[in-house]
C-alpha cells in the first residue's frame, strides 16, 4: 500500500497535508467540547451567571461553524486526491497492461487483470479518501479523549486505561474470530451459485437421467450448510455490540463512584465528573471507527499489493534498441517471407517445450498449411511469427530478419492474424476494420471484405459499413464473426496473412471461396510488381490445406511432416491418420479392404492409444 | 447504538452472468415473468408466510429489541441523578450513589443481555427463512418447463435464486428490526424527555429533524452524481472488460496507443463525476455532525439557564446531562430509518422478483394413469408433427419418421433448421403443437416423463460435467454403479486410457469449467455416462470441430460402440458419419425434404448430393 501510494503521492501533496491537518483542528474543537461544558456547568451554574452561560454557548456555536469549515476543506482535499491517484493508477495500469506480451497476459489471466484495475484501484481509492478524512480522526479523537481525561485527573483517567483497551481487545477479538466464518460463509454461498449455475445449463441432461431429486437434495444440503455457517458467525458478531456497551457503561459506573470520592475530597468539580462522562462516550464511537477503517485498509493493502504485482511485471518482448522499422522492406523480395530454424517454445516456469525443432521455409506469395490435433502447438507455432511470444531456442525469421530485431509495431503491420477466437470490439463494423489501418477507405474496406467472403452480408445490412456490433461480436453468427475477422486482418495489406484455424464455422463451400480469393488477391499484387501475400493457413480439416505449397504436420509440438499432400499422403503417418479419418480412402486414392475407412481408423487409433497407455 | 458489524453481511458476488437461452434463443421476449406487481402489503404477508415456522424468534427479538432499547434509554437518566448527587466537596450523597451506581450497573447488564438476544434472534430468523425461501426457490426452477429455463437469462434466474433473496434476508427481516429498534428509541427517547422537562424536550424535538434535513438535502445532491459516476464507471467497466478482455489481440495488432486513448478519454470523465460525487456525499456526515454539535451547544445553553433561572423549567445539572446525551442520540435513529428505508426498499423489489418466479406456471405434472415402460424396444415414431417455440414463426412442419428398434437416423442441416429441436420434443423438453410422438406404439404425452426419458440416451454437443469426481459424473444416470461397471464404460467409451493418466483417475475431481480436460475427453465422459444407463434410444449431437482429430477418432469409435443395437438419432456434422446411417433425414427449414441411405440421396442427386460434394468442391 505504501509503495503504491509513494508512487502516485506526488502530485497530490497538497491535498495530503492540508486535508488531514484541517480535520486535526475539527477534532480538537470535538475534544475541547466537554471542557468547555464542563467550564459552564462549573463558573456560571455555581455563580448563576446567565450571561456566562451564553457565552460559553456562543464559543460552542462557534467552534461549531469553524469546525465544519475545516472540516470541508478536508473532504474536499480527500476528494480530489483519492479521486486523482485513482485515475492516476488506473491509467497507468492499462498503460502497463498494454505493454504486456501474451506471456504476462497469460501468468495473470483475463478476469484477474479486469479485477485488478476495476475493483482493486476502487478499494484503494475508497482507502486514500478514509484515510485523509478519517485516519487522523478516530484515532486521535480515541486517544485525545483519553489524554484529555488523564490531564483532568490522572487518578480518574485511570478508568481509561482500562476501558479503551479493553473495548480495542474485545473488537480484536470478536473480528478477527469472525474473519474464518465470512470466508467460509462467502466459500458456501459460492457453492449455492455454483449448484444453481450447473442447475440450469445441465438441465437437459439432469432431466433426461431424471435426476430432479438428485439436484434438490444437493442444493438444500448446500443451503443448509451455508445458513448454519452464517448463523455460528452471526452468535459470534452478535457479542459485538454489547460487549461494548457493557465495557462504556460500566466505565462510567467506575467514573461516577471514583468521581464522587474525588469531588468529595474536593479534588475534581461536577462539571469535570461530567466531561468524563461524555469522553467515555467518544471513545466507544472512534473505536467503532477505528475498526471500521482497519478493515477498509486490510482490504486495500491486499488491493495494492495487486496492483503492485501488474505494475511490476516487465514485459518480456520488447523492442531492441535498434530495432529494424521495416521501412526498405521492397529490397528483400528474394529472400524467404518466414524462415524456422529449430524454433523452440515452453511457457514460462514450464520445463516441457510446447514447440521444438521446428524448422520451415517459405517463400514470398506462397501458402504453408498447418495441420494437426488439439494440444499438437499449432496455434503456438504460428504466434511466434508476429513474436506474440519469443523463441526460447532457435530462430524465427520474416523476410531475412530475426523477428526479436523488427520494430513490433512494424512487424505485427506486416504480419495479419486472425486468432482463433473470432473476437469483435464493440462498435461498428468499420470501427473494428480500422483496427490495422485508421481512416481506411470505404473502397479498400470493401476489398477486405470482398476476400473475406463477407462483403455479400455486410451489403445486406441496413447500415452496411456502419452497422453496430455489439461487444463480442455477439449480433453475428459464428460464421459471419469469422469472416469479419480476415477482413480486419486483411486491412492495411499485411505481407504474410495468418489463419489460426479461423475458417472453422465456414462451410467448405465458403472456405474454398475464401482460400481462392485469397491467392488472387496475392497473385495481383505480384502481376502489380509488388511483395505477394503469404498465407500461413492453421486448420484442423484437410480440404483446407490440402493445396498449399507446403503442408507442416504437427504432433506434440513437433513437425512430423513438411511436403505436399501427395507427398505426406505417402509419406506421413500422421498425415494420413488425419486424412482418413476425415475422406474416403477412394477419394484420397489409397486402398481400403471394403470396410468403412472412418471405423477402421478409428480402431487403429483405439487400439494405438490402449497400448501407448501409461 | 448502532455499528457495522451487527449483521453478518451475506455479500455475494455471483455476477449475474449473461448467458444465452440455448436452443430456443428465438424464444424472444421472457414472457414477462415479473408478473402482476404486488403490492407492498401482498408482499410483506406473503413473506411473513415464510416467517411464521420462526414465529418464535420473531417475537422474541421484537421484544427484547423493545426491552434492550428502554433499558438503554435509561441509562443516561440514572446517570444524571448520579452526577446530581456529587456536588462539590464534601456534597457527595454516598449514602444514594451506592444504591443508585447498583441499579445502573445491573440495567447496562440486561441491556446488554437483551441487545444480545435480540441480534442472535434476527441473524437466525432472517438466515433460516433464507435459507427456506432459496431452496423453495430452487425447486421450483427444478419443476419448471424447458421453454421457462430456455427463455430467461440464466444469469437472471440465478440471480434471483442467490442474491435477490439475500436482499430480502438483509434488507427485508434485518432491515424491519432496525426500523422497529428506531421507532422505539425515538418514542423512548421522547418519553423519558417529555418526563424530565416538557420545555426542554420540545426543544430539542423541534431542532432536531434539522439534521434529518440537512442529511436528505445531501443525500439528494450526491444521488445526482453518484448516478451519473456509477454510469460512467460502468461504461469504463465495459471498455476494460473488452479491451483488456481482448488484450492478445491489441497486442497482435499494435493496437495500444488506440485502445490507451479511448480508455484515459473515459477516465477523465469518471474523474470529474467521481471527485464531485464523492465530495459531495462526503459532506453528510459533517453536515448531520455540524447540526448536532448545533443542538448540542444550544441544549447546553438552555440547560444550564434552567438550572441558574428556573426558567422556563426547573432542572438539575444531572438533567442537563441526561439531556446533552439524548440530544446526542436523538437524531441517529432518525438518520438509520432513512437508510433503513432504501434497504427495504430494495428488498420488496427483491421480494417481487423471487415471488414472479415462485407464481411462474409449472410444467404440468404426470398424469396419474402415466405409463411406465418396463422394458423399452426402441420403436420411435413421429406422426405429423408441427412446433415452434413462437407461435408467429413455425419451426418443425409435418415431420413423420419412424424409426424401428436398431436403426440409426442422421439429421442433416444448416443450423437452425430444427435438428436440435427433435431432440427437444422426443425427451418431452417440449410438447408437440399437433402431431404425435410414439414409443413403442405409446403416446409420449401419456407416458410417465420419467419412464420416457430413461429410454434415451443423450450425449449433447457441449458436454455437461458437474463439480464432482470423475466417477460420480459418469455414474451420474445410475448413482449405484460399482466402480467396476463405472470402468467397464468408461473402456467401452474410450475414456479410460485418459482417465488412468489423470492424477487421482477415477477419483480426480472434475471443476465447474471441465478444468485440463479437452472438449473431447468431455465428449468421451458423457458417452460413458450414456453407456452405462444402457438405453433403448440414443440421441446424439456430434461436435461441429475444433475437436482434437485423434481424440475425434475415439469419440467415433465410441460412438459406433455405443449405438450398436439401440435405435438412433444423430445430428450429424461428420459426412463419415453420415454415411454409416441407415436412413439420412435431411433438413431444411423445418422440414425433411430428402430422405434415404447415403449412396440413394447421392444417387438422387438433391440438396443432400450438393451438400456432399461442396466437400471437395475447388
Amino acid at each position: 500500500m505504501l509503495k503504491l501510494l509513494r508512487r502516485f503521492m506526488g502530485a497530490y501533496t497538497r491535498d495530503w497535508v492540508i486535508g488531514p491537518a484541517s480535520k486535526l483542528l475539527e477534532v480538537l474543537f470535538d475534544l475541547l467540547t466537554p471542557l468547555v461544558i464542563a467550564r459552564m456547568i462549573d463558573e456560571s451554574v455555581a455563580t448563576h451567571d446567565v450571561g456566562g452561560a451564553l457565552r460559553y454557548g456562543a464559543l460552542l456555536l462557534a467552534m461549531a461553524v469553524v469546525g465544519l469549515g475545516f472540516t470541508l476543506i478536508c473532504q474536499k482535499m480527500a476528494a480530489l486526491a483519492s479521486q486523482g491517484m485513482g485515475t492516476d493508477i488506473r491509467h497507468a495500469l492499462f498503460r502497463h497492461i498494454n505493454a504486456l506480451s501474451h506471456a504476462e497476459l497469460d501468468r495473470f489471466g483475463t478476469p484477474s487483470l479486469i479485477t485488478r484495475i476495476t475493483n482493486d484501484v476502487n478499494q484503494v481509492q475508497l482507502a486514500i479518501a478514509l484515510g485523509i478524512r478519517q485516519l487522523i480522526r478516530w484515532p486521535f479523537l480515541a486517544i485525545g479523549s483519553m489524554v484529555a481525561a488523564l490531564v483532568i485527573d490522572w487518578q480518574l483517567g485511570l478508568i481509561f486505561l482500562v476501558s479503551t483497551p479493553l473495548i480495542g481487545a474485545v473488537f480484536w477479538f470478536v473480528m478477527s474470530r469472525c474473519v474464518p466464518y465470512f470466508k467460509s460463509m462467502q466459500a458456501k454461498l459460492d457453492r449455492i451459485g455454483l449448484i444453481c449455475r450447473e442447475g440450469l445449463s445441465g438441465v437437459r441432461v439432469i432431466r433426461a437421467f431424471v435426476r430432479e431429486d438428485h439436484e434438490r437434495v444437493r442444493f438444500h444440503q448446500a443451503a443448509h450448510e451455508q445458513a448454519d455457517t452464517a448463523i455460528a458467525a452471526g452468535k459470534l458478531s452478535s457479542v459485538l455490540n454489547p460487549a461494548t456497551f457493557l465495557i462504556m457503561n460500566l466505565g462510567v459506573c467506575a467514573i461516577l463512584w471514583a468521581g464522587g470520592v474525588r469531588v468529595n475530597v474536593g479534588g475534581l468539580t461536577q462539571g469535570e465528573v461530567m466531561a468524563f462522562v461524555n469522553y467515555m462516550t467518544q471513545t466507544l464511537l472512534s473505536i467503532v471507527y477505528v475498526a471500521n477503517l482497519v478493515v477498509v485498509f486490510t482490504k486495500a493493502s491486499a488491493s495494492a499489493a495487486r496492483i503492485n504485482e501488474v505494475l511490476a511485471c516487465e514485459p518480456s518482448v520488447v523492442d531492441a534498441p535498434d530495432a529494424w522499422d521495416g521501412s526498405d522492406l521492397a529490397a528483400h523480395e528474394d529472400v524467404p517471407a518466414l524462415t524456422m530454424r529449430n524454433a523452440a517454445f515452453a511457457y514460462p516456469n514450464a520445463s516441457a517445450r510446447v514447440i521444438d525443432g521446428a524448422t520451415l521455409e517459405l517463400m514470398p506469395g506462397q501458402t504453408l498449411g498447418i495441420i494437426g490435433g488439439t494440444g499438437s502447438g499449432k496455434s503456438t507455432l504460428v504466434s511466434l511469427i508476429p513474436r506474440l511470444y519469443d523463441v526460447c531456442a532457435g530462430v524465427v525469421e520474416v523476410f531475412g530478419r530475426d523477428v526479436r530485431a523488427w520494430q513490433l509495431r512494424a512487424l505485427r503491420r506486416v504480419v495479419g492474424i486472425v486468432p482463433q477466437s473470432a473476437s469483435l470490439i464493440s462498435g461498428t463494423i468499420r470501427s473494428n476494420l480500422c483496427w490495422r489501418k485508421r481512416g481506411a477507405s470505404d473502397a479498400e474496406l470493401w476489398s477486405a471484405l470482398e476476400a473475406a467472403q463477407a462483403a455479400e452480408f455486410v451489403r445486406k445490412l441496413p447500415d452496411g459499413l456502419d452497422a453496430t456490433v455489439e461487444a463480442g461480436g455477439k449480433n453475428f453468427s459464428g460464421g459471419q464473426r469469422q469472416r469479419l475477422t480476415i477482413a480486419r486482418a486483411l486491412m492495411g495489406d499485411p505481407l504474410i496473412l495468418i489463419l489460426d484455424d479461423s475458417a472453422s464455422a465456414l462451410d467448405f463451400k465458403t472456405d474454398a471461396a475464401l482460400r481462392h480469393a485469397i491467392q488472387s488477391r496475392a497473385r495481383a499484387s505480384r502481376e502489380a510488381g509488388a511483395t505477394p501475400l503469404t498465407t500461413v493457413i492453421v486448420s484442423q480439416r484437410v480440404s483446407s490445406v490440402r493445396d498449399a505449397d507446403a503442408i507442416c504436420v504437427m504432433r506434440r509440438g513437433h513437425v512430423v511432416g513438411l511436403g505436399t499432400h501427395d507427398e505426406l499422403l505417402a509419406g506421413c503417418e500422421v498425415y494420413r491418420e488425419i486424412c482418413l479419418s476425415q475422406l474416403r480412402a477412394e477419394e484420397l486414392g489409397l486402398a481400403q479392404e471394403g470396410e468403412p475407412a472412418a471405423a477402421a481408423a478409428a480402431a487403429r487409433v483405439a487400439a494405438g492409444s490402449e497400448g501407448g497407455a501409461r | 447504538m448502532s455499528n457495522p458489524y451487527q449483521s453478518v453481511g451475506s455479500v455475494s458476488t455471483v455476477a449475474a452472468s449473461i448467458s444465452d437461452a440455448d436452443a430456443a434463443g428465438d424464444l424472444g421476449p421472457s414472457g414477462g415473468s415479473d408478473g402482476p406487481r404486488m403490492s407492498v402489503a401482498q408482499v410483506t404477508m406473503r413473506l411473513m408466510g415464510y416467517v411464521r415456522p420462526h414465529v418464535g424468534l420473531l417475537v422474541f427479538s421484537f421484544v427484547a429489541a423493545a426491552i434492550s432499547v428502554v433499558l438503554q434509554l435509561y441509562v443516561p437518566i440514572l446517570i444524571g441523578q448520579g452526577i446530581d448527587l456529587i456536588i462539590g466537596a464534601g456534597r457527595v450523597d454516598f449514602a444514594a450513589l451506592s444504591p443508585l451506581l447498583q441499579r445502573l450497573a445491573l440495567i447496562i447488564v440486561g441491556a446488554a443481555a437483551f441487545q444480545w438476544v435480540q441480534g442472535y434472534c434476527t441473524n437466525r430468523l432472517s438466515f433460516e427463512t433464507v435459507r427456506d425461501l432459496r431452496v423453495e426457490a430452487n425447486d421450483k426452477i427444478s419443476r419448471m418447463p424447458l421453454s421457462f429455463i430456455d427463455a430467461h437469462p440464466h444469469g437472471d434466474l440465478m440471480s434471483r435464486v442467490v442474491n435477490d433473496v439475500d436482499q430480502v434476508g438483509d434488507g427485508l427481516l434485518q432491515g424491519l428490526t432496525q426500523l422497529f429498534t428506531g421507532v422505539v428509541t425515538i418514542v423512548g427517547t421522547l418519553v423519558f424527555m417529555l418526563t424530565i422537562s416538557v420545555p426542554v424536550a420540545v426543544v430539542v424535538v423541534l431542532v432536531t429533524p434539522l439534521s434529518v434535513v440537512v442529511a436528505m438535502a445531501i443525500a439528494r445532491l450526491s444521488n445526482h452524481s453518484f448516478a451519473a459516476q456509477q454510469r460512467i464507471q460502468g461504461r469504463l467497466g465495459g471498455y476494460i472488460e473488452e479491451m483488456v478482455g481482448n488484450q492478445k489481440l491489441v497486442d497482435a495488432f499494435a493496437h495500444g496507443d488506440e485502445a490507451q486513448e479511448g480508455f484515459d478519454g473515459i477516465n477523465a470523465e469518471l474523474y470529474t463525476a467521481g471527485e464531485r460525487a464523492q465530495f459531495l456525499s462526503s459532506l453528510s456526515n459533517p453536515g448531520t455532525r455540524f447540526v448536532n454539535n448545533v443542538i448540542y451547544a444550544v441544549v447546553a445553553v438552555i440547560g444550564c439557564v434552567c438550572v441558574i433561572t428556573g426558567v422556563p423549567a426547573t432542572l438539575t445539572v444531572g438533567e442537563v446531562q441526561t439531556f446533552l446525551s439524548y440530544a446526542n442520540q436523538y437524531t441517529k435513529p432518525f438518520n438509520e430509518i432513512t437508510s433503513v428505508i432504501t434497504q427495504i426498499q430494495t428488498a420488496w423489489a427483491s421480494a417481487r422478483r423471487i415471488f414472479a418466479l415462485l407464481d411462474a406456471e409449472e410444467e404440468r405434472a404426470d398424469a396419474g394413469d402415466a405409463i411406465v415402460l418396463a422394458d423399452p424396444a426402441g420403436d420411435v415414431e413421429l406422426e405429423h408433427v408441427d412446433f415452434s417455440y413462437v407461435p408467429e414463426r413455425p419451426l418443425l412442419r409435418d415431420i413423420c419418421i419412424h424409426a424401428r428398434p436398431g436403426m440409426r437416423f442422421a439429421l442433416v442441416g444448416p443450423t437452425g433448421c430444427g435438428k436440435t429441436t427433435l431432440i427437444n420434443l422426443l425427451l418431452r423438453f417440449y410438447d408437440v403443437d399437433k402431431g404425435v410422438i410414439r414409443l413403442d406404439g405409446n403416446d409420449t404425452q401419456q407416458l410417465a416423463r420419467a419412464s420416457l426419458r430413461r429410454s434415451f440416451g443423450m450425449v449433447l454437443q457441449d458436454s455437461w460435467l458437474f463439480e464432482g469426481s470423475v466417477h460420480d459424473n459418469i455414474a451420474y444416470g445410475k448413482p449405484d454403479a460399482t466402480r467396476e461397471e463405472v470402468i467397464a464404460a468408461a473402456e467401452r467409451a474410450h475414456a479410460h486410457s485418459f482417465i488412468r493418466a489423470l492424477p487421482q483417475g477415477y477419483d480426480t475431481v472434475i471443476p465447474e469449467d471441465g478444468g485440463t480436460l479437452s472438449q473431447g475427453q468431455r465428449q468421451l465422459l458423457c458417452i460413458a455416462r450414456v453407456m452405462l444407463t444402457d438405453p433403448a434410444i440414443l440421441l446424439l449431437d456430434e461436435a461441429t470441430s475444433s475437436i482434437d482429430t485423434r481424440t475425434e477418432l475415439q469419440v467415433q469409435a465410441a460412438f459406433d460402440e455405443l449405438m450398436a443395437g439401440r435405435t438412433s438419432f444423430v445430428v450429424a456434422h461428420r459426412l463419415s458419419t453420415i454415411r454409416s446411417a441407415d436412413c439420412i433425414l435431411m433438413m431444411r427449414d423445418g422440414q425433411i425434404i430428402e430422405r434415404g441411405t447415403h449412396d440413394e440421396l447421392l444417387a438422387a442427386g438433391g440438396a443432400y448430393a450438393e451438400l456432399y460434394n461442396s466437400q471437395f468442391a475447388e
